[in-house]
């Protein structure tokens, strides 16, 4: 039998098999490393770069970088955190995000990581752009203040739903997520409330009408447990990830 | 536009090849100065592409539009070279004599204004492109000229032809360059002297070479041609890059004008030994002028028999050249994002690993070169590894192409043997004064006069060839703030660090350079150049920093004197935004501001 291959997350040893990102063998092992656009379910895409690790010394995202035996890769110290931290907040400052008032504050992995980091305020300048609120459809919203560009919900419905509801348009800031449909409205697109795709947003981007705010704060899925330990909010069932 | 009209005259492909969509659009928008809804409706149904995409893709690239443009749409190239021989006088110039604002199309639709990133033209600029042709040379009578074709609508083909000109200004040559001088047109000869050895030949030659890549990594051109051909694959791929997107670069410009055969016979080179039956060659669309004669010569060598198929009477050598167009994306100079563009969608960078050698158009192994590489590739094959070898240094061998601009006597192309010092270019091309030069482009090094001893070598400067001189009348922060603004502007918009952190740098240097920020705000610059250093996802992000972090560095004087301020300043100003509500009211009195 060929000899297990292991890789060191910090000072904890992670074995991996071949083919294997640093991701997925520190999932697997149960080892937390913060992340956004990662879902095991979708190919790696690498994009929003929370998962920043060093490993042998470069930086690298722990979600496309394939695990290599003996790699020491630095996952905790406070230098990696705080390029986390520097993330989140562009991620904030880039958007809308008035979190009190938020249906899934409480069930939003991106204030989850915020706490995690301890990020304590979003530092840069608010760029305050102006979107839209698209609420056209009868079961689904869709509010693109809140969109981090993490394309899970492009991806979802791409590889997933065979739908291609979603995709993004333009380029560096101008970036945004766009609505395939006639009107660019999501109440004209096939989109339905059990598509995978409004069940992956870690945000409050996509959120389901009808209800809301119905777990009252203690309750909620990040309230008792870090994300550490509880994980991405589109692992859990539907009626924890809202707030 | 009678909508009828562009139903009938929009020829669209039939079902199938979704890699052509750039295409299609680039040449709907060459017709109609926009894509109309009716053209994004039937290439999605044609092409099996959802319209939201094909928008997405529209709206990626600077020169496709969903609007119209005016009818001239013009496009100042906005380097910093061009602000340096006077660009935004001219604008200002035009703009008033046409009554059109920069940025929209003038009521009537005659003309839109507006500028677009550096156009490759910095040794004959300041310059524009009308309807995506470039006109260089500009001065107030040129600019008076061209406002009062545009008023009198005289159809572009009238124009005086001398507007159209394009200088191949070669100032100096060295071995590579002085090889091809006497050679023109098609040379069956040569190519059958290139075709002759085995493969396996050629790569050791290469090898034995040292050829590096010339488009700025400097990646060993034969271990990427043996990686390429010995990746198990149904078809590969020979491209070109021809995107020469970097501020300041204009070599591969005068080579496609000037060596087309050449670098179609390193093209061919490459093909035969890697075993390809398909090259491109990507071609930024700032370089629309060199389309048709890139063309001819295509057609001229298939004509020959130099091209399509059994090349050069060798049976079953099959191998031909398709010419995409690029539409105004930086980032797709980037091989990987190339690709993409090259597939027809929005240029956005792949992961790597995998490599576009093993995984490249349309999955298969690919080679990307520059166009200089081809060409130096070429004419190693035809005299030798060691006429190569006998220039440059030990671990950069050969020559290297600069394209060299800003305050000198005679900007141009200037070849130069690897490990020519900085004080020799500058003497040669007439620099006097030199404050710094800008070497390998806005993500390049800024180098202060102490350092003009080092030279031009992978090991030292490494540079795709970019030289920019600026002499001690400049404001190296005028530099930084173009750069700043380029990248924010070409960033993808992928990843976080570089689509947040690009425009939070632009920001930061315009409250800088305007005077309002404080060593709190230089902080700020070092902090989020080091988020963007280590965390972006590709080479446009982890560099977009470095104007920054180099005149940090090598020029903290010119932060120094813009910091009058104490810690901090908003960047908010009050005053400003009052401005507004004097409009309004016409209150403009000393009553109406607020002294800070
Ligand atoms: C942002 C960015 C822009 C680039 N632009 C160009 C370009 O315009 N031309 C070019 O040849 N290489 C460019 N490159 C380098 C290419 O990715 C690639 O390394 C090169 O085409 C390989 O050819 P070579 O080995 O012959 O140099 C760029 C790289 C990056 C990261
Ligand atoms: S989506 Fe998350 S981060 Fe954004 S406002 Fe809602 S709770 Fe806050
Ligand atoms: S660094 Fe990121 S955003 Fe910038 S060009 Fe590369 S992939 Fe795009």
């Amino acid at each position: 039998m060929p000899e297990q291959q292991t890789f060191k997350l910090d000072s904890k040893t992670i074995p991996f098999r071949d083919g294997d990102t640093i991701m997925d063998a520190a999932l697997r092992a149960g080892e937390y490393i913060p992340h956004l656009c990662h879902n095991p379910e979708f190919t790696p895409h690498g994009s929003c770069r929370v998962c920043v690790v060093s490993a042998n010394g470069r930086h690298v995202s722990a979600c496309t970088q394939q695990a290599m035996n003996d790699m020491e890769v630095d996952n905790r110290s406070d230098a990696i955190m705080d390029k986390r931290r520097n993330l989140l907040q562009m991620l904030f400052v880039e958007g809308n995000h008035v979190c009190p008032g938020c249906e899934k504050s409480g069930a939003c992995q991106l204030q989850a990581v915020a706490y995690y980091t301890n990020m304590l305020s979003p530092h840069y300048t608010h760029f305050f752009p102006k979107r839209s609120v698209d609420a056209s459809h009868a079961d689904i919203a869709i509010d693109f203040n809140r969109c981090i560009l993490c394309e899970l919900c492009v991806r979802a419905s791409r590889d997933v739903d065979r739908k291609n509801i979603f995709s993004i348009s333009g380029r560096g800031i101008k970036a945004r997520l766009v609505i395939n449909s006639d009107t660019g409205k999501l109440g004209d697109s096939d989109l339905t409330a059990t598509d995978k795709a409004v069940h992956v947003c870690p945000v409050g981007a996509i959120l389901p009408k009808h209800r809301g705010y119905d777990k009252p704060i203690g309750e909620r899925l990040y309230d008792r447990q870090p994300v550490s330990q509880v994980g991405d909010v589109a692992a859990h069932d539907e009626d924890d990830n809202h707030g | 536009m009678d909508p009828g009209k562009i139903t009938s005259s929009i020829q669209l492909p039939g079902p199938g090849d979704s890699t052509l969509l750039l295409q299609h659009l680039v040449r709907i928008q060459a017709e109609f100065n926009y894509i109309p809804d009716k053209a994004v409706a039937d290439l999605s149904s044609s092409l099996g592409i959802p319209a939201a995409e094909i928008r997405g893709v529209i709206d990626f690239y600077s020169f496709l539009h969903l609007t119209p443009r005016g009818k001239y749409d013009i496009l100042f190239s906005d380097s910093i070279t061009d602000h340096m021989l006077g660009s935004r006088e001219l604008i200002t110039d035009l703009t008033e004599k046409l009554g059109v604002t920069v940025g929209e199309v003038r009521g009537d639709g005659r003309v839109s204004v507006d500028t677009t990133s550096c156009t490759g033209m910095c040794e004959q600029g300041p310059a524009l492109l009308v309807n995506r042709l470039a006109i260089n040379h500009l001065d107030q009578q040129r600019i008076e000229q061209i406002a009062r074709l545009i008023e009198e609508d005289v159809d572009l083909a009238d124009w005086p032809k001398e507007f159209f000109q394009i200088d191949d200004s070669i100032q100096r040559q060295d071995i590579l360059l002085s090889s091809m001088a006497s050679a023109t047109g098609a040379s069956p000869d040569t190519l059958t002297t290139l075709l002759s050895p085995e493969p396996d030949n050629v790569l050791d030659i290469l090898q034995d070479a040292g050829l590096r890549g010339r488009g700025g990594a400097g990646f060993m051109t034969a271990i990427k041609w043996r990686s390429c051909r010995d990746t198990a694959a149904e078809q590969r791929y020979v491209v070109c890059n021809a995107d020469e997107g970097e501020p300041g670069t204009f070599k591969d410009r005068v080579l496609l004008q000037r060596y087309a055969h050449q670098l179609i016979e390193g093209m061919t080179l490459c093909a035969h030994t890697i075993n390809a039956s398909k090259g491109y060659i990507y071609l930024r669309g700032e370089y629309l002028y060199l389309l048709e004669h890139l063309q001819a010569v295509l057609q001229e060598r298939r004509d020959l028999g130099l091209l399509a198929n059994n090349i050069s009477g060798k049976a079953g050598f099959d191998f031909d050249i398709d010419i995409h167009l690029g539409a105004g994306a930086y980032i797709c100079g980037e091989e990987s994002a190339l690709i993409e563009s090259l597939e027809g969608k929005r240029g956005i960078p792949r992961k790597r690993p995998p490599f576009p050698v093993t995984h490249g158009y349309k999955n298969q192994p690919t080679v990307v070169n520059n166009v200089e590489t081809f060409i130096a590739a070429s004419q190693i094959i035809l005299h030798g590894a060691e006429w190569f070898k006998g220039a440059g240094t030990e671990q950069s061998s050969g020559t290297k192409l600069l394209s060299i601009s800003g305050d000198c006597e005679r900007p141009g192309i200037y070849e130069y043997a690897f490990g020519t010092s900085i004080r020799q270019v500058l003497g040669d091309c007439g620099a006097h004064d030199t404050l710094a030069v800008q070497i390998a482009g806005a993500a390049g090094v800024t180098i202060p006069s102490e350092q003009f001893d080092r030279s031009i070598a992978f090991e030292d400067i490494s540079t795709g060839g970019s030289f920019i001189i600026f002499n001690s009348d400049r404001n190296l922060l005028d530099m930084v703030q173009n750069f700043t603004h380029f990248f924010a502007h070409e960033s993808c918009g992928f990843c976080t660090p570089c689509r947040v952190g690009s425009s939070l740098l632009k920001d930061l240097i315009d409250k800088l350079h305007a005077g309002h920020a404080g060593h709190y705000d230089i902080n700020e610059l070092n902090r989020i150049t080091i988020i963007m250093r280590d965390t972006s996802f590709c080479g446009l992000g982890a560099t977009a920093p470095n104007p920054v972090i180099q005149t940090l560095t090598n020029f903290p004087e010119i932060y120094e004197r813009q910091v009058q301020h104490t810690d901090y300043e908003p960047a908010f100003d009050l005053d400003a935004a009052l401005e507004e509500a004097r409009q309004v009211t016409h209150c403009f009195g000393p009553e109406a501001h607020i002294k800070s």
